[in-house]
């Protein structure tokens, strides 16, 4: 029984370096002083994001609606939830993210008005969110009316796009390892959104990640909660599937 | 609305411990220096000043200046010798104020 915990914890423990799995966080990538920002709470700026969250979350939005503890509990009652998003949305028919999904529960349940993209409010919540499931893999529900997303999703990631007429691809798998201007080429493995980024010098989106991609090769991003990029999302989750969720993650 | 901030440190401490307090709190740290989309400098508006006091008593200050990043956090000891209060106060321009007070045990 001993010998069978002991491997158990030494296999979550290398969840992502399982011999034969090439795929690398961010995190790795990273220098000492910015891998300690983000394994030390007291240090990670992100934190004050999940703390507003915290707020947020025990807070009626208006006088006739209930927070989002007076349906959902604690906010571990979430655990596992960021874990497997992008999700099936029955109403819409049709994928959404994490942070569509909190706005919508937040127009539907809350009768409020829609969030624009990268709010700071929507951002503190959905960091709180992907908190509860930090350390779990990344487990994207197998259902069946996702897979032809998924698929456009991975088309999408390997279509030359802009007037550099690259792709995801071409970057983060053929030259990841590399480096552009000086710095290192990640993987791209989507494991800790929302993201504490120093250059931003602030809290941003996987959205706003993609669309600074996008705008570096010429090319239109894609809007915030589009079909586009909930698409390769789904495919960055499928591609990530089984690596440990970091949110709130630290990169530079 | 007051700015957050992320304070830590030990809830107990030994008498005459010598503790780690970290403080961040959440200021964009504006330098002053950097063009708004209009093409005009943005006005500077970062945090001066940065008081702890122990007791009523200042144990530790510093001063910033427009080079500090964003959402700063500090670090520092100091050595506990009586159960109390730490007094944290931030000072900026456009007469930014906040103190933040926590509890400290020593046994």
């Amino acid at each position: 029984m001993r010998l069978r915990a002991a491997v158990l914890a030494l296999l979550a423990a290398s969840a992502w370096a399982a011999p034969g799995d090439a795929r690398r966080s961010g995190f790795e990538d990273m220098g000492p002083a910015t891998q300690a920002m983000q394994r030390d709470d007291a240090m990670n700026p992100a934190m004050l994001w999940a703390a507003e969250g915290e707020q947020l979350w025990a807070r009626a939005p208006s006088a006739s609606a209930r927070s989002c503890a007076g349906c959902h509990g604690e906010p571990s009652s979430l655990r596992g939830v960021a874990a497997r998003y992008p999700a099936w949305d029955e109403v819409l028919a049709r994928p959404v993210d994490l942070s569509t999904r909190i706005d919508l529960c937040r127009q539907r349940h809350q009768g409020q008005p829609a969030w624009t993209a990268e709010h700071e409010e929507l951002l503190a919540l959905e960091t709180l969110v992907g908190l509860q499931s930090r350390g779990l893999p990344i487990a994207p529900r197998p259902d069946p009316r996702l897979a032809p997303h998924v698929a456009r999703g991975e088309a999408l990631f390997r279509q030359r796009m802009g007037q550099l007429a690259l792709s995801c691809a071409q970057c983060h798998e053929e030259h990841a390892g590399g480096k552009l201007a000086g710095s290192p080429i990640p993987q791209g493995h989507a494991t800790g959104y929302p993201i504490y980024r120093l250059e931003w010098q602030g809290l941003g989106s996987l959205w706003r990640r993609v669309r600074g991609c996008m705008t570096g090769v010429r090319a239109e991003p894609f809007a915030a909660g589009s079909i586009e990029f909930t698409e390769l999302e789904l495919y960055l989750a499928a591609r990530a599937t089984g690596m440990p969720v970091e949110t709130p993650a630290v990169r530079p | 609305m007051a700015a957050r901030t992320l304070i830590q440190f030990p809830a107990t401490a030994r008498r005459g411990e010598a503790i780690q307090v970290r403080v961040t709190i959440a200021h964009g740290m504006e330098s002053g220096f950097r063009p708004g989309m209009d093409g005009k400098p943005i006005p500077r508006d970062i945090l001066r000043r940065f008081t702890c006091r122990y007791n009523g008593e200042t144990v530790f200050g510093a001063e910033l200046s427009p080079a500090i990043a964003a959402n700063p956090f500090l670090s520092f000891h100091l050595v506990a010798d009586q159960s109390g209060t730490l007094e944290f106060e931030w000072q900026g321009d456009r007469g930014f104020a906040q103190v933040e007070r926590r509890p400290l045990q020593v046994a």
